[in-house]
């Protein structure tokens, strides 16, 4: 099982309670700001006559552990994309290059870190749901596996029509997430970003990442040959040289 | 000797403008390493990276590219009759990886991790080969200056041996700059939905490639001319015209390949009226390969020193725009926030381009970087007594 989040936006009553569990259990500073920060993982706002969350979506692909160099930011099996703080270098590649705009950093430290909602991977890992899902009193955001919550959310659109914007933000966006979404107001009026590519983002990078060896190969080979032809050209030329001398 | 006599009048206003700017940048680094990066950049979570990246980090390397380029001429096409400006350009292109490397410290978050990247290795990650890049080149060129220190020290047995590496290091340092030089592309390539389509496409790997090399070797150019005013010395303008010819070519391929993406990402419609990204995108392309190929097109332009100093400059600027336009301006629109960096910002890259000049001016008085210097130097050439011979009788023909 890989697990996911569903947040359907129809269900929820912006009470902050996800808000609220996430801080306790991250151990973050009580103070939730307005949107995200490296110290609020995830805000519930109003928009649109409706609420919406903001999180990690945890793609399947992500870009984030994609661009890290020192891989500070990993896949799990089980879902979650997690964070190394002791290996970040502060490059803010990841900040960057999020599709989501999802990594935040601590601005105002002199040893900074990043921080991002990490769909609680401890309590993930012993089988417990995440704790904004816990503490969810609507059920509007549901913990569960990916493929059941995505059979879940679509037979929601199709047992409500009219319901639902008739999609699954998060099926495809970016080349699918672990955070599912459904709202009954146009996904790009919540603020999420609806220009994404389906196909995962690491692909534009590693399609030539991956040929750099093969590229060492040819070019050194390429290069000393050039070398060689040159060289050798000289050398053939300082021989020949007195040769033609003594004919004339 | 002579020649620093000779620049000691006009060096003395740089260098009171030198020492203010690194006192400036002194000052700055202690409040960036004690406040954090948020109380001294413009910096936020809305816009990660600004000018310690896009001009620091991309034109600092960009700029050096004048070097793979020279010596890969001079010692794998051997084109010998430029040898005079190699070494000029190799201890430019040395001072602008130190330069790079040093902002990078200023805007890494922990730059005392910077060893992290040797360890831990994502080889998924541009950034990853970057720093690759970044270490190994500067390695390179620092190895292929070191034959200049060796001469100035007499240490004949350690100049022997640099002969001997010098083709593999030549051959590996064109083949990591390749890859450095398209990497800066390729680190926007996993942006198509944030960076602006004039300046995105999948060609981003070649464009910065091309471009490195378009302005690399207007950097040549120019840097000849600044310490020909700067050491009293003439210009090698015989050298630097065929240089300029090779800029029509570069800069013009890369004008068609640019086009060519235009067309592919369908921006082109975009110019048609132009809003803030277009205007910016225009004066670039106008600086960075309009001006410089129509001018350096022109052999009389060509052949005369302000013609051939006032194109390179313009493709430089051009090009410092370019890496401006893609971390900065086609980033503004996604980011929904316009960015301009702080004081603190343009301290530290103003500092550390003095300090680059310093640098330069320093090592150009005591090392034989210079052809003239190189003359007085009693230990033999660092070519072996055939090949000499062999050159001897080919130039003349």
């Amino acid at each position: 099982m890989s697990a996911g989040l569903l947040y359907d936006a129809t269900q929820c009553i912006g009470c902050g309670a996800c808000a609220l569990a996430c801080k306790e259990e991250n151990h973050l500073p009580e103070k939730i700001d307005a949107v995200p920060t490296a110290y609020t993982w995830t805000t519930v706002t109003p928009r649109a006559g409706i609420f919406v969350r903001s999180l990690c979506m945890h793609c399947l692909e992500p870009t984030c552990a994609s661009v890290c160099p020192v891989g500070a930011l990993r896949k799990t099996a089980a879902g979650p994309v997690v964070y190394d703080a002791a290996k970040c270098i502060g490059c803010r590649y990841c900040i960057m290059a999020c599709p989501f705009d999802v990594p935040k950093y601590q601005w105002d430290r002199a040893v900074p870190i990043v921080g991002k909602c990490v769909m609680c991977a401890e309590r993930v890992a012993k089988g417990e749901a995440t704790a904004c899902a816990a503490a969810c009193p609507t059920g509007a955001t549901k913990f569960g596996d990916r493929a059941a919550l995505l059979a879940e959310a679509k037979s929601r659109i199709r047992d409500n029509p009219g319901g639902y914007v008739g999609h699954v933000y998060g099926e495809e966006e970016a080349g699918g997430t672990s955070v599912l979404m459904l709202s009954s107001v146009p996904f790009e009026e919540l603020g999420l970003k609806t220009n994404l590519p389906r196909q995962p983002l690491p692909m534009l990078t590693w399609q030539v990442l991956s040929k750099v060896p093969d590229f060492v190969a040819l070019a050194g080979a390429f290069l000393y040959g050039i070398f060689w032809i040159t060289r050798r050209r000289e050398e053939v030329r300082a021989l020949e040289a007195p040769v033609e001398g003594a004919r004339r | 000797m002579r020649p620093a006599r000779k620049a000691s009048a006009p060096l003395g206003f740089w260098a009171y403008v030198a020492a203010l700017l690194l006192l400036l940048l002194a000052g700055v680094t202690v409040l960036r390493f004690t406040l954090g990066l948020g109380a001294t950049t413009n910096l936020s979570d809305r816009f990660p990276w600004g000018l310690w990246i896009g001009f620091d980090v991309l034109c600092g390397v960009g700029l050096a590219a004048g070097a793979f380029t020279l010596t890969s001429v001079v010692h794998l096409f051997n084109l010998r009759r430029f040898e005079p400006i190699v070494r000029p350009t190799v201890l430019t292109a040395f001072l602008g990886y130190a330069f790079v490397i040093v902002a990078l410290l200023f805007d890494l978050g922990q730059p005392w991790r910077i060893w992290h990247a040797l360890f831990f290795w994502n080889p998924h990650s541009v950034m990853f080969e970057v720093a690759w890049c970044v270490m190994l080149y500067t390695t390179v060129l620092a190895l292929e200056l070191s034959p200049v220190v060796f001469e100035r020290f007499r240490l004949a047995g350690a100049q022997r041996v640099m002969r001997f590496v010098y083709t593999p290091l030549v051959i590996a340092g064109v083949i990591l700059s390749t890859l450095h030089q398209s990497s800066l592309g390729s680190l926007y390539l996993i942006v198509p939905s944030k960076l602006h389509p004039l300046w995105y496409s999948p060609l981003l790997p070649f464009l910065f490639y091309l471009s490195a090399i378009g302005a690399g070797l207007g950097m040549v150019i120019l840097e000849s001319y600044l310490s020909g005013r700067s050491f009293g010395r003439r210009l090698e303008l015989e050298l630097l015209e065929p240089l300029g010819r090779a800029m029509v070519v570069v800069l013009g391929l890369y004008g068609v390949l640019r086009l060519i993406a235009l067309r592919r990402s369908g921006a082109l419609a975009e110019l048609a009226s132009p809003g803030y990204e277009g205007t910016m995108f225009l004066v670039e392309v106008s600086l960075a390969v309009l001006l410089p190929v129509a001018l350096l097109s022109v052999p009389r332009v060509r052949r005369s020193e302000r013609g051939l100093v006032a194109a390179s400059f313009l493709a430089i600027l051009g090009f410092v725009m370019n890496r401006l336009n893609v971390a900065v301006t086609g980033m503004e629109r996604a980011a929904g926030v316009r960015y301009l960096p702080s004081w603190m910002e343009l301290a530290v890259s103003v500092g550390l381009v003095a300090v680059g000049f310093a640098g330069f001016a320093v090592a150009a008085r005591v090392l034989p970087i210079f052809p003239e210097a190189r003359a007085d130097v009693e230990l033999p050439e660092r070519e072996t007594a055939e090949p000499a011979q062999a050159l001897g009788e080919s130039v003349p023909a």
